[in-house]
């Protein structure tokens, strides 16, 4: 099996994102118009059902998510996180380029399920065009009357990555520095102003009409069982196709370079892939042939992230690349917590050091240590996650690092 | 509703919605802290306090994270240990190491706990900050290279004082202190009543009026009221050599149930004229355009004979007496009886009344 | 050029907007004036500090005056591996300046940037938001000419 298999995409370049009735034609708004005929409970057991797990970095059951919101407060919102910055993803910007209306459509689900009409969508500042598109598809859509009661307000991003951080983003869009909260209380209980809040990224929201329309059942049944349904992969590095493909979640990773991705570019041979974007792990070629579920990736030590599949080949020095990537983190780090703060920066220095052939085997050793305590003592997602590609690449290419010490 | 559970081999019992850091502190563990402070809103960002409940991936952070009930806790486990001893020294790699000039030496939370945990040095080299402000104001030293980023400075600011003169710019490890436009705190709101300098546990924010004149933690500290208005504030005047040296809070309620520890910036910096040496010692008495010395025997009575003369020549009411905020309740109460009983006259009145 | 005032004014309503606000400020002027800033802190009824702390943490916006296109380079993995430092390098020599200055001429500011989301086409160089793809070094010469 080695063939694409779009759901989201489906329609993608034959209609336009923006018209609302352009998608009524190829079936849309009848997940919304069936979810509003369900009480809020039944459809957040409908959703549940389905095993539809975050399309972002912590793959939680969204209909779980939704339970969480206590059903009192008159005042809940509906938030889309479409901040993805983690490099080498543009796969929502490819959903709501493509199908729009399906995230708002998904937007308004929720917000029947959790009895909200509030709705924001926080989009990365590095998308302007993607903003204006937007507020034309969310103009057209209330016009045609499709979304009904539900309001959905567009902001922007200003260029922060820890914005994707859930907390973050809600800080972000109450128009403060973007500091990711402790937690408890989760975004559930205590989100945006304070309210109860639902924050799911694009790709999760834009599932949720196809689940509505077809049913819990037959979603349950596309790709892996404990992450059922499709992906949005988005494939960069030594590939032959550098482009966007959407594939059940039982997809081997393998399939994904070698079939869609057409192989590593030049017909080289493979180093090592990263998968989620710059916060996951190296995975050397002896493990490609895992499916890209969520819990799959766990299982070899990586993370399914966002669906950037990042190739490597056997030119590729794996030691510098990881001195951009701790780069990366020291730039995107809050600096709220220490380890992060503090942990990020050092962790470039030494990278910095050993990448010019000034380290020495004390560094390595240093490099685990911080790796450890950022990953257990730092406050957010972020911090924890910085040291991966570190971690991934001293256990399956330790020899590139020893190669380059004084 | 009170919950249990076990920290460090002790059961105890906690109402619902206590945070680890009381409930360990209770059950007698010592937790470091940095950004926690009880009077300001919760940070949860040093991961000083960090402990390590049992089953969990991560460590939390105490002073944010519930006690739920049967949690299994232990507060020095060998990876909240290592946890606390490299945050320790990552705050050490960017901490301009002066303890030997420091004001704050003795009285340092960096420095007690890289005693607690042995932390002589950091594994961790490179570049230091140089963040230092060379801020022209009379009051509060600005060294940041000194601070550890618990931004106590900023709540206490907000929260405390309400001046907000100070937030956190930059983002990361370039993250600092600073005033909008990264500019001094007397273009800023800043009203120096130096609640930041109360606050910061580091040698960061210190006075500049004392600095000097002997550190803090080896001053003796004399617990009285300021005299400057009527709040009444309790303050610490810090005494060396019969003189006083300094101002420091004392945060106690108990002890300081007015101000809890919070001062302005008479209070805080105004102290130098106890030890003026043009400070009236004798009362004057005035004769042929001159001043001169005399006892307060000799002083009283001359007061008391012509305040008789003018009342048997105008009445009583031609008299009025303004009194002082600066004085006790007991003196101002026989202030008005004097001139209620003695004098005859309710002309009596108090500036605190204005 | 629209008056910041104005600018701020539309914002207002929005809660939190501040962001929106600082966005439509830098339309307008490619940073944010310190009088906008101050302007936008008391709309907003935040300190000056804290509009000042949310300026200065978000990598899109800045407070210190930039020329009127502001390249900036991704330098993330994507882009470093499809040769972001050689396009970097070009960019530096044909503008005379480094990263983070301006030219001389108030033209042409140089940014680093991380990932810009363009990744089907690295390196990824964005003029004024606009994305430029598969970006050469040989390309640079041209590239910015058309902006001069």
């Amino acid at each position: 099996m080695a063939q694409e298999y779009r759901v989201l995409l489906e329609h993608a370049d034959k209609i336009n994102p923006e018209s609302a009735a352009d998608y009524v034609k190829v079936g849309g708004y009848k997940g919304l118009e069936k979810a509003r005929s369900m009480n809020p409970k039944d459809l957040t057991e409908e959703v549940k059902k389905s095993g539809l797990r975050g399309r972002g970095g912590a793959g939680f059951n969204a209909g779980m998510k939704w339970s969480f919101v206590p059903q009192y407060p008159e005042t809940k919102y509906v938030v889309c996180n479409f901040d993805e910055g983690e490099p080498g993803t543009y796969k929502d910007r490819i959903i709501c380029q493509k199908n729009a209306q399906a995230l708002l459509e998904g937007m308004a689900i929720c917000g029947h399920a959790i009895g909200s009409n509030n709705g924001y969508i926080y989009c990365r500042g590095e998308y302007p065009f993607v903003v204006e598109m937007l507020k034309k598809a969310i103009g057209n859509a209330k016009e045609s009357g499709a979304l009904g009661e539900f309001n959905i307000e567009v902001r922007m991003g200003a260029g922060a990555y820890v914005c994707g951080e859930e907390t973050a983003l809600i800080e972000s869009i109450e128009g403060h520095r973007g500091e990711p909260r402790f937690k408890p209380p989760f975004p559930g209980v205590e989100g945006l102003w304070r309210m109860p809040t639902v924050v799911n990224n694009v790709e999760t929201f834009a599932c949720l009409p196809y689940i509505l329309t077809n049913g819990a059942d037959w979603f349950a049944g596309i790709g892996a069982k404990s992450y059922p349904g499709t992906k949005v992969l988005t494939l960069t590095g030594d590939i032959e196709n550098p482009t966007y493909f959407e594939v059940p979640t039982d997809y081997l990773l393998r399939d994904v370079i070698y079939e869609l991705g057409g192989g590593v570019k030049g017909g080289k041979k493979l180093k090592a892939v990263q998968v989620g974007g710059t916060s996951g792990a190296f995975i050397p070629p002896q493990n490609i042939d895992t499916p890209i579920d969520f819990d799959s990736m766990s299982a070899i030590g990586a993370a399914l992230g966002s669906g950037a599949v990042f190739v490597m080949d056997e030119s590729r020095d794996i030691v510098d690349t990881i001195n951009r990537i701790a780069k990366f983190f020291e730039h995107e780090s809050c600096g709220q917590c220490t380890p992060c703060r503090e942990g990020t920066h050092r962790c470039k220095e030494i990278m910095e050091k050993i990448n010019t052939g000034r380290g020495t085997l004390k560094d390595i050793e240093n490099l685990k240590v911080l790796a450890r305590v950022m990953q257990k003592a730092s406050l957010c997602g972020l911090g924890q996650a910085a040291p991966i590609p570190i971690t991934s690449t001293l256990e399956h290419f330790e020899y590139e690092y020893l190669r380059k010490l004084m | 509703m009170d919950i249990k559970l076990t920290i460090n081999g002790k059961e105890i019992e906690v109402p619902q919605g206590t945070m680890l850091l009381d409930a360990c502190r209770k059950a007698g563990a010592d937790i470091p802290t940095f950004c926690y402070d009880p009077d300001l809103k919760l940070a949860g960002s040093c991961r000083m306090c960090v402990v390590q409940p049992q089953g969990w991936r991560n460590l939390v952070a105490s002073c944010v994270t519930p006690a739920q009930n049967g949690m299994v806790i232990d507060t020095e486990s060998p990876d909240v240990v290592e946890a606390r001893k490299v945050v320790l020294e990552l705050m050490l790699t960017r901490h301009k190491l002066t303890c030997h000039t420091c004001e704050k030496d003795g009285d340092c939370n960096l420095q007690d706990y890289c005693y607690r945990y042995g932390v002589t040095e950091s594994r961790f080299e490179g570049k230091i900050h140089n963040l230092f402000k060379d801020d022209s104001n009379p009051f509060i030293e600005r060294d940041y290279d000194k601070c550890v980023m618990c931004t106590r400075c900023v709540r206490a600011c907000e929260e405390i004082t309400g001046a907000r003169a100070i937030n956190v710019m930059d983002r990361g490890y370039h993250a600092h202190i600073a005033t909008a436009f990264d500019g001094e705190l007397e273009d800023s709101p800043c009203v120096f009543c130096g609640q930041c300098i109360m606050v910061c546990p580091v040698g960061a924010l210190t006075s500049k009026i004392a600095a000097g004149k002997g550190k803090p933690a080896q001053n003796e500290k004399v617990l009285t009221t300021c005299t400057y208005c009527g709040t009444g504030c309790t303050l610490e005047l810090n005494v060396k050599n019969d003189e006083i040296v300094g101002v420091t809070s004392n945060r106690d309620a108990e002890w300081s149930p007015v101000n809890k520890g919070a001062l302005c910036v008479k209070g805080r910096f105004g102290w130098d004229f106890v030890n003026s040496p043009e400070r009236l010692t004798t009362p004057l008495i005035k004769e042929n355009g001159e001043f001169r010395p005399a006892s307060w025997d000799e002083a009283l009575d001359l007061a008391a004979e012509k305040i008789n003369g003018i009342k048997e020549k105008y009445g009583p009411d031609s008299l009025s007496m303004f009194s002082s905020a600066r004085v006790t309740n007991e003196e101002n109460y026989l202030a008005q009886k004097l001139m209620r009983a003695a004098i005859g006259s309710n002309n009596v009145d108090h500036c605190a009344r204005l | 050029m629209a008056n910041y005032m104005d600018i701020i004014a539309s914002c207002k309503d929005k809660p939190g907007g501040i962001i929106e606000a600082f966005h439509a400020i830098q339309k307008e002027y490619n940073y944010i004036p310190e009088e906008a800033l101050r302007e936008a802190a008391r709309a907003f009824k935040v300190s000056e500090a804290q509009a000042f702390g949310v300026a200065t943490f978000y990598s899109y916006l800045s407070v210190k005056k930039r020329g009127k296109y502001i390249i900036r380079m991704c330098e993330s993995a994507p882009c470093h591996v499809a040769g972001a430092d050689e396009v970097l390098k070009a960019l530096e020599a044909n503008l005379g300046i480094k990263a983070g200055e301006t030219t001389e001429d108030g033209k042409f500011t140089l940014e680093l940037t991380e990932c810009v989301g363009q990744c089907q086409a690295t390196p990824v160089v964005t003029i004024n938001s606009e994305p430029v793809f598969n970006v050469k070094p040989e390309m640079v010469p041209g590239l910015l000419a058309g902006y001069k």
